[in-house]
């Protein structure tokens, strides 16, 4: 059964490394197909973007004119108050415009959605991101609930296959991550928040090294929604020990307070602020070396040079999900850590007589 | 710069896919495999403290046969030593019965020998008075004749039996 599992992921993952070494290269393919000259940075920034629609490849007809295969996905706007929902195939690639009631809709050269008469527009499109966050979602809910079935199924005895698996990483976090960072008192309570921490961005970030996959996790908006979390999960749980250490630190002379006191203030943003970074720059990061390798081959059209960048890619590949696991540890341990501090329950009198 | 610059949408969905994955996780996932896990250490801990109660109780229970396997030792010992007095005596009184009877039956017989050699002395003696009454009254046929001698033979006659 172990060896099954073993054989399947390792399989999976071979397959992961060859279509990423060739999906890219489509991509490519058809972008610089015509006369223009291949634009890296172009083929990159589309790759690590969001986007309205879930580009597969593009293909020349007869005439050598280019066409993008894609899966067209929801686009919703609140565009002065009014609710405008439909297929982002209707724009056919940013071709057409879009005529909703009294608001004219075109995609602008960089892909947004833009009003003709320059209304305002609240954008909550499913895009590329949203529909992989959402895949994220469902695997990680038909995942973890067999597995709780399986806890029920065959309770005392034991743990088995996937759930072997997952109950290693679960415990990992659990013993290694959660209960030195927050204690044994308080552990239960944030458990639920910080097991769901990792195994989310976990999951977004291979389904980002998915070939064809969106750069989810790599996205600053997703990395700023749950550092914001964190953000609010650290300071509603903060205890009277927790702000008094920020606003009147025991044992600093009066006057540096003056100084400590903003500082602390600020360290309060930085910590989540340094979460966001941390995360979208090193998925980013590393969708982007992986890409640039792969442009080499077409930027110096050689077959050599394609063989060495696809071993390149290969070996970041192994890297990124190494990184893929690390980063969701990283964000998992600091958030511990944050909230760890925010309850901490020092015992200050002492140090304070000395 | 479009890379740096977080969308609406984006943050919208994040926010809400995580909230309700974390509350499906939390109700459906979380509880009963953390629950699961929970129960299982416990019982681990639980088992392992039963095992070693159990051992404890094991020595103790040897520590106990062995004492009342002493204890039945020195019972049974006690009983043997007891039981071989009773038979000692018993034998011994047995020994001192017999001597006593054997003596008593001794003393009996001598009683009896003593009896029968009165009885057969006396017989010996009548016999022998009758003998000499008869060998007298021969003696007095024949001697009839001479009067005195016979009363003088009869008088030593007499005189040597009184003698005896």
């Amino acid at each position: 059964m172990k060896t099954y599992t073993q054989k399947f992921l390792f399989s999976f993952f071979l397959l992961l490394l060859s279509l990423w070494a060739v999906s890219p290269l489509a991509k490519a393919e058809g972008g610089h197909g015509d006369s223009e000259k291949f634009n890296p940075k172009d083929m990159i920034m589309h790759h690590v973007m969001d986007s309205y629609e879930w580009h597969i490849l593009d293909y020349k007809d007869a005439n050598g004119e280019e066409h993008p295969v894609s899966i067209p996905l929801p686009v919703i706007l609140f565009t002065d108050g009014s609710l405008d929902i439909f297929m982002s195939s209707a724009f056919h690639h940013g071709k057409e415009q879009v005529i909703k009631g009294t608001n004219v809709y075109r995609m602008d050269e960089h892909g947004h959605i833009k009003e003709a008469n320059g209304k305002k527009i609240i954008d909550l499109s499913i895009t590329k991101n949203v529909a992989s966050m959402l895949i994220s979602a469902i695997i990680l809910i038909w995942v973890f609930t067999s597995v709780a079935k399986a806890y029920v199924k065959q309770a005392g005895q034991a743990p088995k296959g996937a759930q072997n698996f997952f109950e290693m990483i679960i415990v990992f976090i659990r013993d290694e991550v959660v209960i030195p960072n927050i204690g044994e008192k308080h552990y239960k309570k944030y458990l639920p928040y910080l097991l769901t921490l990792f195994f989310f961005i976990w999951t977004n970030n291979l389904l980002g090294l998915v070939p064809g996959g969106a750069n989810t996790s790599g996205n600053i908006a997703f990395t700023m929604t749950l550092a914001l979390i964190t953000f609010l999960v650290t300071n509603i749980s903060g205890n009277k020990e927790y702000w008094g250490h920020i606003f009147w630190t025991p044992g600093v002379p009066k006057l540096l307070m003056i100084i400590l006191a903003p500082i602390e203030f600020i360290g309060i943003f930085t910590k989540p602020f340094a979460l966001m970074i941390r995360l979208f720059a090193n998925i980013t990061g590393g969708h982007i070396i992986i890409l640039s390798l792969v442009s080499f081959a077409f930027i110096f059209k050689s077959i050599t040079v394609g063989f060495a960048a696809s071993a390149g890619v290969v070996v970041m590949m192994f890297l990124e999900l190494f990184v893929a696991a690390l980063q969701s540890y990283i964000f998992t341990l600091l958030t511990s850590l944050f909230i760890g501090m925010a309850i901490a329950e020092h015992e200050h009198e002492h140090a304070e007589h000395h | 710069m479009d890379l740096v610059t977080p969308g609406v949408g984006l943050i919208f969905w994040t926010a809400l896919t995580f909230v309700v994955v974390l509350v499906i996780l939390r109700r459906f996932a979380w509880k009963p495999i953390l629950g699961a896990l929970d129960e299982r250490e416990k019982t681990i801990a639980d088992s392992l403290a039963a095992a070693e109660k159990a051992k404890e109780e094991m020595a103790a229970l040897n520590a106990q046969n062995q004492k009342l396997l002493q204890e039945a030792i020195a019972e049974r010992e006690k009983i043997l030593r007891e039981a071989k007095a009773v038979a000692d005596r018993f034998v011994n009184e047995a020994k001192e019965k017999a001597i006593e009877e054997s003596n008593r039956i001794i003393a009996s017989a001598q009683e009896a020998i003593r009896n029968e050699k009165q009885a057969a002395m006396t017989e010996v003696r009548n016999q022998v008075a009758n003998l000499s009454l008869t060998i007298a009254e021969k003696l007095l046929k024949n001697e009839l004749s001479n009067k005195n001698a016979q009363i003088e033979l009869a008088k030593s006659f007499m005189n040597e039996i009184k003698a005896n």
